[in-house]
């Protein structure tokens, strides 16, 4: 990769960005140009990236690569199209995030933090990304896919490869995080 | 001023002041890793909890401002079970490696576990892992030891201004570290294997030499360059094994540059360990002292007074100086000179050649202006004193010069000499800066006054100095940067031509119509030796450097760890070196060759033990009495009224790394060269 640059769309969007910091202490805007360019280049931040938006800001090349790796959302290697975060926190390991992952491996052949040949998926164990309500969780690039169990999972990943539309939020129907039953003691008489 | 009782003794101290240094200033010690009283606090090792009465928890006493009734305890129950606590985690991922660690020994997290530690440890788990980072020829890494103080990041990011150190990822998987395993380019990195506490950081160098409980260390003063740098040198047996710094809160705080640091593996190759004479086959041929003295003896009885030269280098010490002079006075030869880099001032009053302000005074200005400098290489601790003022009070700075990144803005005013005129007739606009500062300071390099304009730049910059009133009743803001640590007390102590004498190009010119016959040169290799090649050259010195090629005859004399030398530093500060190891093979001190030569010569001068020779430089000049203070000297003119040049300035110092006879035979300089110059070449 050569020198990166921001898009005409995104450069419009960081002047607009950099004008919520006075200019003096731009550098605070280092979280929002990181994830600017992160989206722009699929997901990851390449140190071209890094090096572009440091220079941009005025500061030293490794204050800013302290950043890109303190922060874990910020991928530093090439990512897959679809980035599947499972959720291996208490709530959704009881629930059954063991088996997605197990769904992981056997259908994609990916193991934490591998990307499938076809560069289609990145596999990410994460804690708690606070859906517990509604485990097990997975976190599909921006959204939440949840109430999964390995058939839906599957059906999720094989709708994805065919570039099918996915639905996101919960796979059985339920509202929200509202009662997947009616409670007993909220019977009526 | 508010009061405190630390365990059960009440002291006032100053608001602001740490719970930390409030117990220091009471005479208790307190543990800390992370805490170091020059860089900024981070409060990140926890060791130095302490217990304030009225308070839940322990106190993080390094980041703890006191106040007022304040009750503090540093040795209960409390105190000490947190601080087991915080150790014992420390430890957990600390490798047992202590017999085969080169910090070992002088190590803070050895001397605390002994104090704090437990016998034996509870994790039974494994340590965690950390590789190694390649920092380049300096230092060497030992990451799995790293306890993540981040003294090494702060030094870096606060001291140096050029953030090269950083740590990487977070909670257990931190690592301290570089962008991309680049390597440390800082002429002062050398310091964060001082302030590392554990064995982390060690010097590569130095690795696996030795042990420190067996050097001796003798206290010493640095001549690498001008600044004079408080060193220790420690040695086993007849071998430098290092040199680290001692404080000196006037010249050099904590820190010593690389190549003070680095540079003495120099002192073990190419030495002159005995005489050597030219023979007819034009070859260099070992030779008695005697043998020497009498060839010396016979070229200079057939040779007039006033055809006898001498020069003498930049790492020589006073008393060789002065006893050299005196010699060619008995001689009947004015022809002598300490400047061998050919610059022409030097010659008026003490205030033209020094550093007015004083390095500590650099602190209090409020504008600096660079003419023809690279602090950064000419005097990196100069440097960071400026970076100091940069850092506590937005020293505005600005630089008449070639660009070079110092490690604070710099406004950039060109390289063009003549921007000095127009400072003067009021046209840039930095002026008005100028105007409103206080405190103006400027530093004038070597690289600005080794021109055939010297003179006239210093009149230039006296005539600013004057208008903007630089100098004032309690403030002297005008500073000249030498480069040579033996600069000053040569000029202090007139080595320079005498009536109708020659300076060092004239002599050089004199060489070649023959009009000098014999050059001395003592320890002077910084010149262009090829005219001399036809005269008879008399060298002195302690490598077999440049100088040295030359010779006819070849005097062995004394690196400056070898002698007590006298030095007076860029700011006219007179300072003392001890003998830390005897010379190599039949070399002597270097001003008693020139008295031993005297005594053959049938001139003997009138000084034979060190008492006397001191009491003849206190003779020629009685500042040399005031060891380790510095004397105001007077305002007066110098410099001369001239036409400026307009060839840019250029810098004094091209290579930081390799400057002197020392520095250029030392193996580990040749790899910063190699590595470190390299690298940034490829950067540009």
């Amino acid at each position: 990769m050569t020198a990166f640059k921001f898009s005409k769309e995104n450069a419009a969007r960081v002047k607009e960005i950099l004008t919520h910091y006075p200019p003096d202490r731009k550098a605070s805007a280092i979280l929002p140009l990181f994830e600017l360019a992160q989206r722009q280049c699929g997901g990851w931040l390449p140190k071209e990236a890094i090096e572009a938006i440091t220079e941009m800001l005025e500061i030293s090349l490794i204050r800013g690569y302290e950043v890109a790796t303190f922060y874990t959302m910020f991928n530093l290697k090439p990512m897959g199209k679809y980035h599947l975060q499972i959720c291996g926190t208490t709530p959704c390991m009881l629930r059954g995030s063991e088996d997605l992952k197990g769904v992981c491996k056997r259908h994609l052949g990916i193991e934490n933090k591998e990307t499938t040949k076809d560069g289609l998926f990145t596999l990410t164990e994460v804690e708690c990304i606070g859906a517990c309500a509604n485990a097990p969780v997975v976190q599909i690039n921006d959204d939440y896919f949840e109430d999964l169990d390995e058939k839906s999972f599957l059906k999720i990943l094989e709708d994805l490869k065919a570039d099918r539309k996915v639905k996101s939020g919960s796979a059985i129907g339920r509202q929200g995080s509202a009662p997947e039953k009616r409670r007993p003691h909220a019977k009526s008489k | 001023m508010p009061k405190l009782v630390i365990d059960d003794k009440e002291i006032e101290v100053p608001e602001g002041m740490t719970v930390l240094q409030a117990a220091a200033e009471a005479g208790i010690e307190i543990p800390v890793f992370c805490y170091h009283p020059k860089l900024s606090i981070a409060g990140n090792c926890r060791m130095c909890l302490v217990e304030v009465k009225n308070t839940p928890k322990p106190v993080a006493s390094c980041a703890m401002p006191v106040c007022e009734g304040m009750v503090i305890h540093t040795n209960s129950v409390m105190v000490e079970k947190a601080r087991k606590g915080v150790l014992e985690f420390l430890l957990i991922n600390h490798p047992l490696d202590c017999p085969i660690c080169d910090q070992g020994g002088e190590c803070d997290l050895q001397d605390i576990t002994i104090a704090y530690g437990r016998s034996s440890s509870r994790f039974d788990l494994n340590k965690r892992a950390v590789p190694n980072k390649e920092f380049g020829p300096l230092i060497e890494t030992a990451m799995n030891r790293c306890i993540q103080c981040t003294r090494c990041v702060r030094f870096s990011t606060e001291i140096v201004g050029i953030s090269e150190l950083g740590a990487m990822g977070r909670g257990e998987d931190m690592e301290i570290g570089t962008y991309l395993q680049n390597t440390i380019t800082s002429e002062l990195s050398g310091n964060i294997i001082d302030i590392c506490p554990v064995g982390a950081l060690t010097s590569k160098p130095y690795s696996f030499k030795g042990r420190s409980w067996e050097l001796s260390h003798t206290p010493s003063i640095d001549v690498f360059d001008a600044v004079g740098s408080a060193i220790r040198v420690d040695t086993r047996g007849r071998e430098v094994m290092r040199i680290l710094p001692r404080q000196n809160d006037e010249v050099n705080e904590t820190w010593i540059s690389d190549k003070t640091r680095f540079a003495y593996d120099g002192l073990k190759y190419q030495r002159l360990d005995q005489p050597y004479a030219r023979g007819e086959d034009g070859l260099l041929h070992p030779v008695g002292w005697n043998e020497a003295f009498s060839l010396i003896a016979d070229r200079l009885q057939h040779v007039p007074g006033n055809h006898i030269a001498a020069l003498a280098g930049d790492m020589v010490d006073a008393e060789s100086m002065v006893a050299l002079k005196d010699l060619m006075i008995s001689l009947g030869s004015p022809h002598i000179d300490c400047r061998q880099d050919g610059v022409d001032v030097g010659v008026g009053p003490r205030c033209s050649y020094l550093f007015n302000t004083t390095i500590a005074g650099i602190e209090q200005a409020d504008f600096c202006l660079l003419i023809g400098t690279n602090p950064r290489w000419e005097a990196p601790l100069i440097n960071a004193r400026i970076r100091k003022n940069y850092l506590f009070n937005n020293l505005p700075v600005a630089s008449i010069g070639p660009f070079y990144p110092l490690g604070y803005p710099v406004k950039d005013l060109g390289d063009d000499p003549q921007t000095l005129e127009k400072i003067l007739k009021e046209k840039p606009p930095i002026c008005s800066a100028l105007k409103a500062a206080q405190k103006p300071m400027l530093i004038l390099g070597q690289g600005a006054l080794r021109r055939a304009d010297g003179e006239v730049i210093l009149r230039l910059a006296q005539e600013i100095a004057d208008k903007y009133g630089f100098v004032q009743k309690t403030w002297n803001g005008f500073n000249v940067l030498q480069t040579a640590a033996s600069r000053v007390a040569g000029l202090d102590l007139g080595f320079l031509p005498g009536p109708k004498g020659y300076g060092t190009q004239k002599i050089v010119e004199a060489v070649k119509k023959k009009k000098i016959e014999v050059v001395y040169l003592l320890a002077a290799d910084e010149i262009d030796v090829k005219p001399l090649e036809s005269t008879f050259v008399i060298y002195q010195g302690h490598h077999g450097d440049r100088g040295a090629t030359i010779a006819d005859v070849i005097l062995p004399g004394c690196a400056y760890t070898e002698k007590e030398g006298t030095y007076v530093n860029t700011e006219g500060r007179v300072q003392k070196t001890l003998k830390a190891t005897p010379p190599p093979g039949e070399a002597k001190e270097d001003w008693k060759i020139i008295k031993a030569l005297s005594d053959k010569l049938g001139l003997s001068l009138p000084y034979a033990t060190p008492k006397e020779i001191q009491a003849r430089l206190v003779e020629v000049n009685p500042l040399f009495d005031e060891v380790d203070r510095i004397q105001p000297s007077s305002w007066k003119p110098f410099g001369r009224e001239g036409d400026v040049n307009p060839v840019p300035f250029e810098f004094a110092i091209k290579n930081f790394y390799m400057t002197d006879s020392i520095s250029r035979h030392s193996r580990t300089m040749a790899k910063c060269v190699q590595q470190i110059l390299g690298q940034e070449k490829v950067h540009a």
